[in-house]
């Protein structure tokens, strides 16, 4: 069966977008998070 | 530049990994999932003319605005409402062609019109003209939202047809997250740009569409197909039984014969369903709360950051969680939970028991999430992966259906309980009540899917052979 991958993979490329993607998330979560704080205070 | 876009240049080449494809389905999805947070332009948009004239009442007064001409907060409602509606049409109409040109092409599109809009609704903010935002954001932005949604769905299929639901539940859970990016980033433009004299609405969106292009732009570079006959290394494709076991077909129905079946018309109820019921939360969780916990604007608003992230998590949760139970037993058991917490958050309501509340509303909107998220592997499995992307398409009326149905609906019932002298903490109770209701119609339904029966796939054969 046909592989895709006789070519080592280049796991620095994943790792790049994962963490372009990753950025704004975690941003997003920890101002959602901070913001939630305040049901509780 | 043409070229680049076409399907046959993005087929993977050696050393590429599948693991890159999710991120480039996230850079679409978390720029489209900005639409969730719209609404917190709503407020800015109602007051572009007394801040204008530096006259908007203070945040104490309930007026949002005393001077004439500008915007009501109903009518700014139906751009969100108009830009689901051309989400699923759009989704619908253009699911084939999707499959047709390819991801990376779909997405570029979608990249365009979505920022175009973005574009539009600023300049008809900037000339205060409601017609040309609902035209930019509605119509444009809508299209570009749904040919966004559909265009990573069954290439992350085809690359990972070992786990469908972990890499379509990644994707989706995009859309659920962009909302927590959306939010702040419109609120934190709109005060970089704000003056005595303006609110910064029309240059935030101008802004955000520059920006949300680029991400997007990169997505569709970095997205491939995988080439034709490529499987993951040591994944053995199901026998026709273990498939037939797990409720899969192993075969492909195209997406016109698909929605001949009954199969289809079940889950379009499912999504409905799940749709209206999340919706009914969503659209009064931030009232409701205040009303029944007479907690701060603040909090409240926290709270409803807070359905968001279990919006968002169940996503993944859920639709990877799928992967191993089974589709339909996922559904059985968000229509069965998801019923049972209905009917029991307003008696913790009556309880002052805030913390089961949140949590109890927190896992009905997880199972909102992961209903959208699990549904294209639910699709894959009955029709097959070839045309999943158009069929997909297809369903997702259901939530442009939902998106005015469910609002309209929870809206109507509490102004009907309001109008008989009902108390406002105790008019929620019924909305709730009904959608618990709705939720067993979901249950039947998706109780209603059996495989496709054999006459499809035999009429499907003709009918590619005749073509």
């Amino acid at each position: 069966m046909a592989q895709n991958s006789p070519a080592p993979v280049n796991t620095t490329q994943v790792i790049v977008g994962w963490i372009w993607v990753g950025i704004p998330l975690t941003w997003g979560v920890i101002v959602t998070l901070q913001n939630a704080a305040k049901l509780f205070q | 530049m043409a070229a680049f876009l076409d399907r046959s240049h993005s087929i993977a080449g050696p050393g590429f990994s599948r693991w890159l494809v999710p991120p480039a389905a996230l850079c679409i999805h978390l720029c489209i999932g900005q639409a969730y947070a719209f609404s917190v332009f709503n407020k800015p948009m109602a007051q572009l003319l007394c801040a204008a004239q530096n006259a908007c009442p203070p945040a104490t007064v309930k007026a949002i605005s005393t001077t004439p001409g500008d915007w009501a907060i109903t009518d700014l409602g139906w751009i969100f409402s108009l830009a689901i509606v051309f989400l699923g049409l759009s989704a619908a109409v253009f699911g084939r062609w999707v499959e047709r040109v390819g991801p990376r092409r779909a997405m570029f599109t979608a990249a365009v019109l979505f920022c175009a809009g973005l574009l539009v609704a600023g300049f008809g903010v900037s000339i205060h003209n409601l017609p040309i935002v609902f035209l930019g954001y509605g119509v444009i932005g809508g299209c570009g939202l749904g040919i966004g949604y559909i265009s990573p769905v069954s290439t992350l299929i085809k690359w990972f047809p070992d786990r469908p639901g972990l890499a379509t539940g990644t994707a989706i859970m995009g859309f659920g997250g962009g909302a927590l990016i959306g939010a702040p980033l419109a609120v934190a433009l709109m005060k970089h740009y704000s003056s005595p004299t303006s609110n910064g609405v029309a240059p935030t969106m101008m802004t955000m569409a520059v920006i949300y292009f680029i991400y997007m732009i990169v997505g569709s570079m970095l997205v491939r197909l995988p080439a034709p006959g490529w499987r993951p290394a040591g994944y053995t494709p199901p026998t026709v039984e273990a498939a037939a076991a797990r409720m899969m077909t192993t075969r492909s129905l195209a997406m016109t014969e698909a929605i001949k079946t009954p199969q289809f018309w079940f889950l379009w109820v499912v999504l409905f369903v799940n749709v209206t019921a999340g919706i009914g939360v969503l659209g009064q969780a931030s009232l409701m709360i205040q009303e029944m916990f007479g907690v701060t604007v603040a909090a409240a608003a926290g709270f409803v950051g807070l359905l968001s992230l279990f919006n968002m998590g169940g996503r993944i949760f859920w639709a990877s969680t799928s992967d191993r139970l089974g589709r339909k037993r996922t559904y059985m058991i968000f229509f069965a939970l998801g019923a049972v917490l209905y009917a029991l958050t307003p008696t913790f309501g009556h309880m002052h028991a805030i913390v089961l509340f949140i949590l109890g509303y927190g896992i009905i909107l997880s199972m909102y999430g992961g209903g959208f998220a699990t549904i294209p592997a639910y699709l894959r499995d009955m029709f097959g992966t070839q045309q999943v992307g158009a069929i997909h398409g297809v369903l997702l009326t259901a939530w442009s259906a939902a998106g005015v149905a469910g609002p309209a609906l929870v809206n109507y019932i509490r102004q009907s309980q309001l109008d008989h002298g009902v108390a406002k903490a105790d008019a929620y109770s019924v909305v709730i009540y009904i959608m618990a209701g709705l939720l067993v119609v979901g249950f039947i339904s998706n109780l209603m899917v059996k495989p496709v029966t054999e006459e499809h796939f035999a009429n499907a054969t003709l009918a590619e052979a005749a073509g």
